[in-house]
């Protein structure tokens, strides 16, 4: 493929990907999820490496996915996972006429832009790649020879801003201890000094028809242990109610009589319903 | 297909890139746009560099990568440690340097 002969094939990859990456950024400002930001970047991203692989950069093509929609993306969703992944945008604007003067600005700034590079750049002959990638014998190599040599000092000095930045990462991302780690001797006194509950929780009560951890246990006189509970289902009440006509039955069958007749089973206080779950 | 096809689009992705910084509120978009004008100026190095016939573009763009990774890393450890002092990712709310 030379640069100066246009191909069907390279103005195909080239039509397709820009839709795509163009479709990936305005989605990235569109979307008001966080999430689905990151997912139209990492659209983007994978759309510009086949865009550098179809410019006879093949190395940076590879770089390209395996650094951005790789480790770059992937940090990015990691953080968007601590930070919470609901937070979305606020539509409050804070400056009155910050969001249209924005645009305004910035779709200016790219008139100006794209007429400037297009008009400094139409009639320049490109040269093509063929000649320079083939001089070492690939690609790989032309770069490799660039970056032993000519940009050795550049190249070490980057080696060090990347361990620089990681060093940067642990120090701001490291969270101060304010009091002592408390130790198992500590832990193991409190439970059982101060008298409230020093065995461990009952477990939650798992029956054939439930077994999730929102069912309660049932203490041996058949009343309901919420403590059985996890605390944050009990605090936001999401305890499934007996089904106290099971248990009847089950323990009138463990008594050995035939505790209800075909048709006359009574209706269980609807187990299938829980405040949390929508029918 | 001429180069230059290349650098406009490298100038339609630095342009939207620009309105993500401009328009949105959540740090981590905002992070993310930079990024796409990080990689727009990429693209439109790997095409100087197919203009120009020799391979010092390629190697400026691995390098602007290298200098993403690491911006990426620290900023988005700043914006953790803001997170944790201020349980919220909106740029609007650091404002303690305004007074």
């Amino acid at each position: 493929m030379t640069a100066t002969e246009p191909s069907f094939a390279e103005a195909a990859v080239f039509w397709v990907c820009a839709i795509l990456s163009v479709a990936g950024g305005l989605g990235l400002i569109l979307s008001r999820r966080a999430v689905h930001s990151a997912l139209w970047v990492a659209l983007t991203m994978i759309s510009l490496a086949i865009l550098y692989l179809a410019n006879a950069a093949p190395f940076l093509g590879m770089v390209q996915i395996i650094v951005y929609t790789g480790a770059v993306m992937m940090l990015f969703l990691f953080v968007l996972m601590v930070v919470g992944v609901d937070s979305s945008d606020s539509l409050v604007e804070t400056l009155r006429g910050q969001r249209v003067a924005g645009i305004l600005l910035a779709v200016g700034f790219g008139i100006l832009i794209i007429w400037g590079i297009g008009s400094a750049l139409s009639g320049v002959p490109a040269v093509g790649l063929d000649a320079a990638n083939a001089e070492y014998g690939g690609n790989v190599e032309g770069i490799a020879r660039l970056l032993f040599s000519e940009y050795l000092l550049a190249f070490e000095v980057v080696a060090g801003l990347l361990i620089t930045a990681a060093l940067g990462a642990l120090v701001l991302a490291h969270r101060e201890r304010w009091q002592p780690r408390r130790t198992q001797r500590q832990i193991s006194q409190d439970r059982i000094l101060t008298g409230t509950h020093p065995a461990p929780l009952p477990a939650p009560g798992v029956y054939a028809r439930h077994n999730a951890v929102d069912t309660p246990g049932l203490l041996p006189d058949g009343s309901v242990a919420e403590i059985s509970v996890p605390g944050p289902l009990r605090a936001r009440g999401d305890l499934r109610p007996i089904d106290t006509a099971a248990i009847a039955e089950t323990k009138a069958l463990a008594a050995g009589e035939a505790a209800f007749g075909p048709g006359e089973h009574p209706v269980a206080d609807d187990p299938g319903t829980s405040p949390g779950e929508p029918r | 297909m001429n180069p230059e096809n290349y650098v406009i689009l490298a100038a339609v992705l630095f342009t939207i890139g620009t309105v993500g910084v401009l328009v949105r509120r959540n740090a981590i978009v905002v992070f993310m746009s930079i990024e796409l004008m990080l990689n727009a100026a990429n693209l439109a190095f790997v095409a100087f560099a197919r203009m120009q016939g020799n391979l010092d573009g390629q190697v400026i763009a691995f390098f602007v990568m290298v200098v993403a990774a690491a911006e990426v890393v620290v900023g988005l450890a700043i914006i953790v440690a803001i997170y944790r002092s201020r349980r919220s990712a909106s740029i609007d709310e650091p404002n303690l340097l305004k007074y």
